[in-house]
């Protein structure tokens, strides 16, 4: 690991001012970025611990629920507002890593954790994201936990985060802060970026910006399912995953809104699915078609093609599940 | 940096580098070598420890982030006798080489409280509870605990004995 300074402000103002320049990096639970320090993929020559900037609560408010930055991925999927309003928010949680890690990872880090494509990991391969202008080691490589959705030529990095998946499907929305104390919201749908030729800038946050809060609004439908597959029952991440908050109406989808993990370079959404769904009646044609128009643009290498068929059947499953 | 830790309800103050992980803390620092270091990347949870009340992996932590903070390590789980925890590992084989077990010992304990606040996993029916303690949520709630001895009917056994006893 390369030497750093730590400080541990307990104000927002003076949390902001610490980590304003290039070279500085937040710290909250640590899982993600400790790991990556050690093995010098990311080496900030500072870091501001967030821990003690009270920023740990959850409240109800007249939208929904605000949920501070720093509050854990255990208390908020044990939280029994979030248990009774948003469920698929505490099982995505709850598929996600391991007790002991949910019990330090944030809900601020989580949304922020760095994929885990392996040559990422790996500091003697290439890698755009990790040496911008290295090339890209993935794409003749060893290819499973890697994106068919929103990929570019110089990047199929997955977004690895169950958590950002069932607040995509829920309009989830974050409240940033920067040094001057400005603070503004921005919906989960414009905080990714897509790699393009630049898959090292991962979203729109600004430097020495920190995630202050994730606002939720009261779900748009009451049925909600989380489903994961992956390589091994617990303790993995996903090759697929689907959250699902529907509203069913006379026997119509009045309400749909699926979002995907394991399958794109960002917490993946597409309103063309929700739109083909709803005012509809649900059936298996019904939900083959859905499955078309998600994989529409998928791209595809050696080691990611069975993501298309699984992600359709998966998307079937779940679909038949909240539609029963 | 000065850092405090209150370990197993002793309080030591130390200089450290900021790179320290609270592990090598532990074991380095202060000599309390009953807490492993198995992948130092938190992936097997040799390294766990209760921190502010909870599990959490060492390893992923920096000591400087845990200053003011009750650890409580395996060291401090028994004096002269073991805890029931131990004991059931004892009587159900929960171990071979012994490598993992003070880490699984230590998530267990966290675990057992966490089933206590009524808290749901990834097996459980519903998120409403009442969560009971089943080979089958022991499993889950376990799974950041990696046996390479493969010791797990044994540890599974000792915990279900554990928290049905409790
Ligand atoms: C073995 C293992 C298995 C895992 N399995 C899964 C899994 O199955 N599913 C899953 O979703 N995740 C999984 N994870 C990842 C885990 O969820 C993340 O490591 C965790 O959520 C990161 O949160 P943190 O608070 O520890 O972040 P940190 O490591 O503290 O920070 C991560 C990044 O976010 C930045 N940051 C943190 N908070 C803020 C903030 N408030 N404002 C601005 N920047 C901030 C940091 O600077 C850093 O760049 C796994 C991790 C491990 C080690
Ligand atoms: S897929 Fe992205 S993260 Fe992985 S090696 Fe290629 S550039 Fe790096
Ligand atoms: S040593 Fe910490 S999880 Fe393996
Ligand atoms: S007893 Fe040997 S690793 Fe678990």
């Amino acid at each position: 690991m390369r030497p750093f300074d730590l400080t541990r402000p307990e104000e927002l103002s003076a949390a902001c001012r610490d980590t304003n320049g290039e070279n500085a990096a937040f710290i909250a639970g640590g899982t993600n970025l400790i790991d990556l320090m050690k093995l010098e993929v990311e080496t900030p020559g500072h870091l501001t611990d967030i821990s003690r900037l009270g920023l740990d609560g959850i409240e109800t408010d007249a939208q929904g629920l605000r949920i501070g930055a720093t509050v854990t991925n255990s208390d908020l999927a044990a939280d029994t507002r979030v248990r009774e309003g948003w469920p698929v928010l505490s099982r995505a949680l709850l598929a996600g890593a391991s007790g002991q890690l949910r019990n330090k990872a944030t809900t601020g880090g989580n949304l922020l954790q760095r994929t885990r494509c392996p040559y990422f990991y790996d500091t003697d391969t290439a890698c755009n994201k990790r040496a911008p202008g290295s090339g890209c080691a993935a794409l003749k490589g060893e290819q499973r936990n890697h994106a068919i959705l929103g990929t570019s030529d110089h990047c199929i990095a997955l977004h690895p985060s169950d958590m950002a998946v069932a607040m995509r499907a829920l309009d989830a929305s974050v409240e940033l802060c920067d040094a001057e104390g400005e603070s503004r919201r921005v919906g989960l749908e414009k905080f990714y970026r897509l790699p393009g030729k630049t898959p090292e800038r991962e979203t729109h946050l600004r430097p020495g910006e920190l995630i202050t809060a994730v606002h939720l609004p009261k779900a748009g439908g009451d049925r909600q399912v989380y489903r994961k597959v992956r390589d091994r029952a617990s303790y993995a991440f996903a090759l697929v995953s689907v959250a699902a908050v529907l509203r069913m109406k006379g026997g119509r989808i009045a309400h749909a809104a699926l979002a995907f993990g394991g399958l794109g370079t960002q917490p993946w959404r597409d309103p063309e699915v929700d739109a083909l769904l709803e005012g509809e009646t649900p059936s298996q044609a019904l939900f083959d078609k859905a499955g078309e128009v998600l994989m529409r643009d998928a791209v595809v290498h050696e080691g990611t093609a069975f993501k298309v068929p699984l992600g359709k059947r998966v998307l079937t499953a779940v679909l038949k599940e909240v539609t029963a | 940096m000065k850092v405090t830790l209150n370990v197993n309800g002793a309080s030591h103050w130390l200089d450290l580098d900021t790179r320290v992980t609270l592990l090598d803390a532990l074991r380095d620092h202060l000599k309390l070598t009953g807490t492993k270091k198995g992948c130092d990347h938190g992936q097997c949870g040799a390294c766990t420890v209760i921190a502010g009340g909870r599990r959490i992996n060492s390893c992923l932590s920096l000591a400087a982030l845990h200053d003011g903070d009750e650890i409580t390590t395996v060291e401090g789980l028994s004096d002269d006798e073991l805890s029931d925890l131990q004991s059931a590992f004892v009587a159900h084989d929960g171990m071979q080489c012994g490598y993992c077990t003070p880490g699984q010992i230590c998530s267990a304990l966290g675990m057992l409280g966490e089933l206590s606040e009524g808290w749901p996993s990834h097996v459980s029916e519903t998120l409403d509870g009442p969560v009971r303690p089943t080979r089958e949520e022991i499993a889950e709630r376990m799974s950041g605990n990696l046996c390479r001895c493969s010791c797990y009917p044994g540890i599974n056994a000792a915990i279900l004995e554990t928290a049905e006893g409790s």
